[in-house]
Parts: C-alpha cells; sequence; structure tokens
C-alpha cells in the first residue's frame, strides 16, 4: 500500500511539473471544451464610425441612426457613500436619455430602485432586470458603479452605426483563461438584444445560478460574460482610431501621472484617449471640475463639425 | 520492482497533478487584457524620441534665448482656421517667470504645454540657460526680487522683441493659460490701446490692479509707457509685491486696466486651481472676497467657458488642463456658451454657405445649409442631425430630431 501511495505522489508531482513546463513553453494552450454555439469570433474590437463612414450616409439614414442611439444608464449606488450619487446625478448622470440609480438597501434621502441585496451578482442581476422591464423605447444600456465617471455622447458616437437588435457587450475587454469578459470598473454597455438574451438565460438556474455554485466565488463581471456567452454574446473591446482605451478604470489623474512616469515625449499623447468614454476612481470634486474640462473649457477658435449634434440638458449650470 | 497497482497509482496521480495545475493555472495566471497596442521595445523607443526631437525642431525656433513658434499644435480633424487668422493678427509675446531651481520642476512643463500656443516664448531666470533656453535678468532668486525681475524682463521684452509681438503677457512658472482665449478676449483692442488685462483686484490702487499669479497682459502702448515710465522715474521700484507695484506704475502712467471677463460677465483669468473655483466655499474672512474687483461667483459661475488662466498648477495639472483644453471632448457637443467672434473677425468660408451664420455679435445660428469645409473646399458636409436635449425621467419618446428645428 505504501508503494502505491507513494507512485500515487509521485505521479501528481510529475504531472504537476508537466504541466507546468508545458505552460511555460507556451506550446500548450489550455482549450475549453467548445459548445456548438461557439463560433469562433473575429470582431472583439469595437471603434466608432469614421467621419467618411458619417458622411457616406443619407440625411434620412443619418436621422434614424441618432434616433435610436439613446442609453438607459444603470448606476449602481452604495448608501454608505451618498455623495457618489448624488455628483453623478449632478453631473454625468444628467446626460443619459434615462438615469436610474440602483440600491442594495433603501436610504434616507436617496432616491434609488431598492434591490434588497447585498450579493454583487444578484445585485447586478436584479438591476439588468429592472433596467430591461423599464427600457421603454431606450436600446443601449450603460452599468457602471456611481464611483465611475461617463461621457455619454462619446458612448453614443461608439455604437452610433452598431444596430441594438444585434447582441453588443462592450467595454474594456479582459481575458481570464479562456473567458473573454467586460472589466465592470470601467463600465459596461449591453445592446437590447444582448440584455434581452442576459435575462432570458437568468430563468436557467444551471447555466446561469443566481448564486454562485463554484468552489471559489467567481465575480460578478466574470458571472456576466458567462452567462452572455451561453446565448452566443462576447465581450468587445472598445477603443479609439488609434487603437487607445476608451473605458478607463483609472482616474484621468492617475493616468496623466502614469505617463509622466513612462517619460513620454509628449504626456498627453501617451495618455489617454481624446474621445474616452469612462473614468473610474476620481473625487466628487474632480468630477465636477472634469464636467467643466468636457463640456465648457475649449479653446476659442477650433471647432469639429462632427454629423451629429448634442444639446445641452435641460435645467443644468454646470455643462 | 514497480508492481502494476504502484504504477496505476502512479499515473492515476500523474493525471491528478496535471489537471490539478492546469485549472489553477487557467484561474490564476491566464488573466490578460485585450490590447492592439504592444509596448514599444527599447530601439522603437529611441526611434520615436528621434523622430520627437526632430518635429521639436520643426515647432520651434530657438533664437536669442527665446522660442518663436513656426508652428503652433494642430489636431486632426478639426477646422481651427479662426483659431490661425488669430494667431497671425494677435500676436502674443509670453514670457514665464522662473528661476535656475525650477526649470526641470515646473518650467519644463510650461515649455511642454501652454506655452506652445504663444507666437514666442521667453522663460526669464535669473541666470542665462543658453540650452534652456532662458534669459539672465542679472538679478538674484527669492520673493524679494519678484519687481526687479519683472521690471528686466519687460524692459527685456521691448528692447529684443518689440517688433515681434502685439501683446506681452507676463506668466509664473505654475500658471496655465490658454493663449487661445487670450486671443479671443485681446481681439476686440489693439495694440495701441494703452490697456492691460488680468484677474482685477481693488485694493491700495484707483482703479485696481492685476493678480501676478493668475498672469497679465500689457498691450504694445502700455509696454512703451512702462518703460518710459522708468526712463523717467515717475515709476521706480517702489516695493517687491509685484503685482500691486505695476498696478500701481500703470495707473501714473496712464494705462486703463481693462475687464478681461466674457459677454457673459464670467471671469477669465483664475488666481486659483478650477477645483478650488469650481467647488470650493471660501470662508468669508479669506482676503480674496475683498480682493476681486468685480462680485465673485461660487460654483461653474466662477469660470468662463474660455477661461484663459489658472495658478498654482502643478506638473500634472499642467498635462490635465491642456488634456481637457485641447484634447478630450463630448463628440457633437454643442455647447451651451457660444461666443460671439471678435469685431471684424468674419468668416469668409461661412459666409459662402448659403443661409450662413453670421458670426458677429449675435448667437451664431444652428448650423443650416451645407457647410463648407476649408480643408476641401470641394466637398460639402451634410448638415448635421440635431439631437433633442435628455431632458430628466422623461419616459415618453422624444419628438423626431428634425433637422429644420431650429
Amino acid at each position: 500500500m505504501l508503494s502505491e501511495g507513494s507512485s500515487f505522489m509521485k505521479g501528481i508531482a510529475l504531472g504537476g511539473t508537466f504541466c507546468l513546463l508545458l505552460s511555460l513553453l507556451g506550446s500548450f494552450t489550455p482549450g475549453m471544451q467548445s459548445s456548438p454555439e461557439d463560433h469562433h469570433h473575429h470582431h472583439h474590437h469595437i471603434k466608432a464610425p469614421t467621419k467618411d463612414e458619417l458622411q457616406s450616409l443619407s440625411d434620412s439614414q443619418m436621422v434614424e441612426l441618432s434616433q435610436r442611439v439613446r442609453v438607459y444608464c444603470v448606476i449602481m449606488v452604495q448608501p454608505s457613500v451618498l455623495v457618489y450619487w448624488s455628483t453623478a446625478k449632478d453631473t454625468w448622470g444628467k446626460h443619459c436619455d434615462n438615469a436610474v440609480f440602483y440600491s442594495s438597501e433603501s436610504a434616507k434621502a436617496l432616491e434609488a430602485v431598492d434591490l434588497n441585496e447585498q450579493d454583487e451578482w444578484a445585485k447586478l442581476r436584479k438591476a439588468l432586470k429592472h433596467a430591461y422591464d423599464n427600457a421603454g423605447d431606450l436600446r443601449w444600456f450603460f452599468v457602471a458603479r456611481s464611483t465611475t465617471f461617463a461621457i455619454i455622447e462619446n458612448l453614443k458616437y461608439l455604437v452610433l452605426a452598431k444596430d441594438p437588435n444585434e447582441p453588443f457587450y462592450i467595454g474594456h475587454a479582459m481575458k481570464s483563461g479562456e473567458l473573454e469578459y467586460v472589466e465592470y470598473q470601467s463600465g459596461i454597455v449591453l445592446s437590447y438584444e444582448a440584455l434581452k438574451r442576459l435575462v432570458n438565460v437568468f430563468k436557467d438556474e444551471d447555466k446561469c445560478p443566481e448564486r454562485g455554485r463554484a468552489l471559489w466565488k467567481l465575480s460578478e463581471e466574470k458571472q456576466l460574460a458567462i452567462c452572455l456567452k451561453y446565448t452566443g454574446v462576447f465581450a468587445e473591446n472598445g477603443e479609439d482610431i488609434q487603437g487607445k482605451r476608451l473605458f478607463n478604470s483609472k482616474s484621468v489623474g492617475s493616468l496623466i501621472q502614469d505617463s509622466m512616469d513612462k517619460k513620454n515625449l509628449d504626456v498627453v499623447e501617451g495618455c489617454c484617449s481624446d474621445l474616452a468614454i469612462t473614468f473610474s476612481g476620481m473625487s466628487p470634486n474632480q468630477m465636477q471640475v472634469m464636467m467643466f474640462g468636457v463640456y465648457r473649457l475649449r479653446p476659442y477658435g477650433h471647432n469639429f463639425h462632427d454629423s451629429l449634434i448634442f444639446l445641452p440638458p435641460e435645467g443644468s449650470d454646470n455643462d | 520492482m514497480k508492481t502494476l497497482g504502484s504504477r496505476c497509482a502512479f499515473l492515476i496521480g500523474f493525471l491528478v497533478g496535471t489537471c490539478t495545475l492546469y485549472v489553477f493555472l487557467r484561474q490564476v495566471w491566464f488573466e490578460r487584457t485585450f490590447s492592439t497596442r504592444s509596448q514599444p521595445d527599447g530601439l522603437e523607443k529611441t526611434a520615436a524620441q528621434l523622430r520627437e526631437l526632430e518635429e521639436d525642431s520643426k515647432n520651434w525656433k530657438k533664437e536669442r534665448s527665446a522660442l518663436f513658434n513656426l508652428n503652433h499644435p494642430h489636431h486632426k480633424g478639426e477646422d481651427s482656421h479662426m483659431a490661425d487668422e488669430l494667431y497671425k493678427k494677435v500676436r502674443i509675446l509670453c514670457w514665464v517667470m522662473t528661476g535656475p531651481n525650477n526649470l526641470q520642476k515646473k518650467a519644463r512643463h510650461v515649455k511642454n504645454t501652454w506655452s506652445r500656443h504663444c507666437n514666442v516664448v521667453v522663460f526669464m531666470s535669473s541666470v542665462d540657460d543658453p540650452d534652456f533656453p532662458t534669459v539672465g535678468l542679472g538679478t538674484k532668486e527669492g520673493r524679494d526680487q519678484l519687481y526687479w525681475k519683472t521690471i528686466r524682463a519687460f524692459h527685456y521684452a521691448l528692447e529684443n522683441h518689440g517688433d515681434e509681438a502685439d501683446w506681452f503677457l507676463k506668466a509664473d512658472d505654475d500658471t496655465y493659460v490658454v493663449v487661445d482665449n487670450l486671443r479671443w478676449v485681446l481681439a476686440n483692442h489693439t495694440p495701441e490701446e494703452p490697456i492691460y488685462f488680468g484677474r482685477r483686484f481693488k485694493p491700495y490702487t484707483k482703479q485696481g490692479y492685476m493678480s501676478g499669479g493668475a498672469g497679465y497682459v500689457l498691450s504694445k502702448e502700455a509696454l512703451k509707457r512702462f518703460v518710459d515710465g522708468f526712463k523717467t522715474k515717475v515709476c521706480t521700484h517702489t516695493t517687491h509685491v509685484e503685482d500691486l507695484a505695476m498696478g500701481q506704475c500703470m495707473e501714473k502712467v496712464g494705462v486703463v486696466a481693462g475687464d478681461a471677463r466674457d459677454t457673459n460677465l464670467r471671469e477669465t483669468f483664475h488666481p486659483f486651481v478650477p477645483e478650488q473655483h469650481l467647488t470650493s466655499k471660501f470662508p468669508k474672512s479669506f482676503w480674496y472676497w475683498s480682493y476681486c474687483y468685480y462680485p465673485i461667483s461660487e460654483g461653474p459661475n466662477c469660470c468662463s467657458d474660455l477661461s484663459v488662466s489658472f495658478h498654482y498648477v502643478d506638473a500634472s495639472l499642467m498635462y490635465l488642463l491642456e488634456y481637457y483644453t485641447y484634447h478630450l471632448r463630448a463628440f457633437g457637443y454643442r455647447y451651451r456658451y457660444q461666443p460671439p467672434a471678435p469685431l471684424g473677425y468674419k468668416n469668409e468660408a461661412w459666409d459662402r454657405s448659403e443661409g450662413g451664420h453670421s458670426y458677429s455679435k449675435e448667437q451664431p445660428a444652428i448650423p443650416r445649409g451645407p457647410l463648407a469645409r476649408v480643408e476641401s473646399p470641394s466637398r460639402t458636409d451634410r448638415k448635421p442631425v440635431v439631437m433633442p436635449p435628455a431632458a430628466a425621467g422623461e419616459k415618453d419618446p422624444p419628438a423626431a430630431a428634425q433637422d429644420d428645428k431650429q
């Protein structure tokens, strides 16, 4: 018995080493068992339409696109940090066609949908289901925590030429093993079709359980990706024409600092996209400064003749 | 001698080991981001640096301790003909107050950012530095030298560059200036007027004086009178409080303290950083309240969309402000404040279009009719579609965006 036991242990040790060696050599690609719907996805990157592409559209086509690109913002708040709720409401939330706040619990002075839920994945599920049921005629959904700042016009530009009746799941795409998912911290974009499929697969407790059954708990962003993957919806990376990130999980200040630390010759060029959509981790005051920087401060005499014009929201003074 | 059982056990163990580690690695190690941009390697980086230096020499001409702008920054896809016209007609010499200990800490970032939009830049120090370059004013360093440096700097500017600029801006190495907006403020005046602009303070003087840190700009006539004032001893070194002394001299030689506020009466020159002006509630006992010549606004009304300057700006804020001003924007956003074009700056390209927008004092109409693009005059842009504004809590579908609803 002892010899078998020791043989077994030797086997484990050798097997582990074998696996490690192969992975290090890089020739070992851990493959996920392919399911019938797992078609090879070629287009992982999403870019906004170019000026020429928009110019080539007819007037009526342009009007149609503009009517379609309206956004329902799902903004997750914590009652313990009320100031982020009021800041999001007073700043970028005003640029959503409908901004709805979702909270884990009710709190005085907090105007939000009470999800009555502490688990992060369950909260996300409930919020998304609520958004789907209350979408009205809005066809794009942007999900973010209230500590994220979003420039909704740039989001609309990114998806302007995309049909929301097709499944889209966009943001800063990350890869964990074989799983491609969109990072929560920098904001998640879902088309109507993607959300519809998601809400449908919520009913399937095997594919998309409400309380995760894995040995170690997966983050809600990964659980979202897994559920969407079952419905044939895959994560796509939003980037600008130069390939720069549009969805950022850091504050603009730390991204500038990073660029300075890298000793880039042009700190600003090496930092961030001109049409960035999100930044995260900024203080409420910094968000007010960003409102000024994006929607007001500009150098006189420089104009961009964009094909679509977004008017400022009514009853607002900081944009 | 290995028994069959041992061999089986070994095989099973091997499989278990492989599988366990594979699962473990998948969860922990194989996490990676999508990226289309790879980090440039060492050789690529050096080549990029060389290219940048080459670019730099195309943009600046270093001559007589000054930097002459050959090619002020332009953005891809933008129509900057208005800014270009003002650049030619409203020539600004920017001189930056600095010192040998601050060249790498502060002045360098000014050089990398806003000063690139000036027609001429001169960095004024106590010591000559032909590489940076800086002018040595022959003074010492220190707060008590500030007015001496200012006097000598302005004398130097008139003597060496009097014909190369119409307006002369003084800024600190922790001031951020939006030079394009300064041109807009100045365009309704002429360099022959005896006038100067900045953030107006009221104490100690009849007509007020301009805050030193927020930067101030003299017309050529004002500069001539300043220099003459010292020749005739009408002006002398009265105090080291540079901005106050400047204001007192200006008053003596008949130079008017101008009102730099925009057409909505919002301030353009700012003595603090944007965050403080936009979000701080200054305590009522703070000197600021009694110093400002015009009524103070807190919150968003503090600051013009066409703000000209901010002060106490550290290195990273310099780059951040450059990013906010010249880079980051909201696609298609129609700004609430539509500044009138300066007098006499009618935009020929726009006038050409039918139903074109007049850029005089009234607010220009939302573009109607085909827009003539300056870059490719043969092509006309289709008129842009206007999205109705987002109204909070609106559940009903909005009326369709009509292009004629303007």
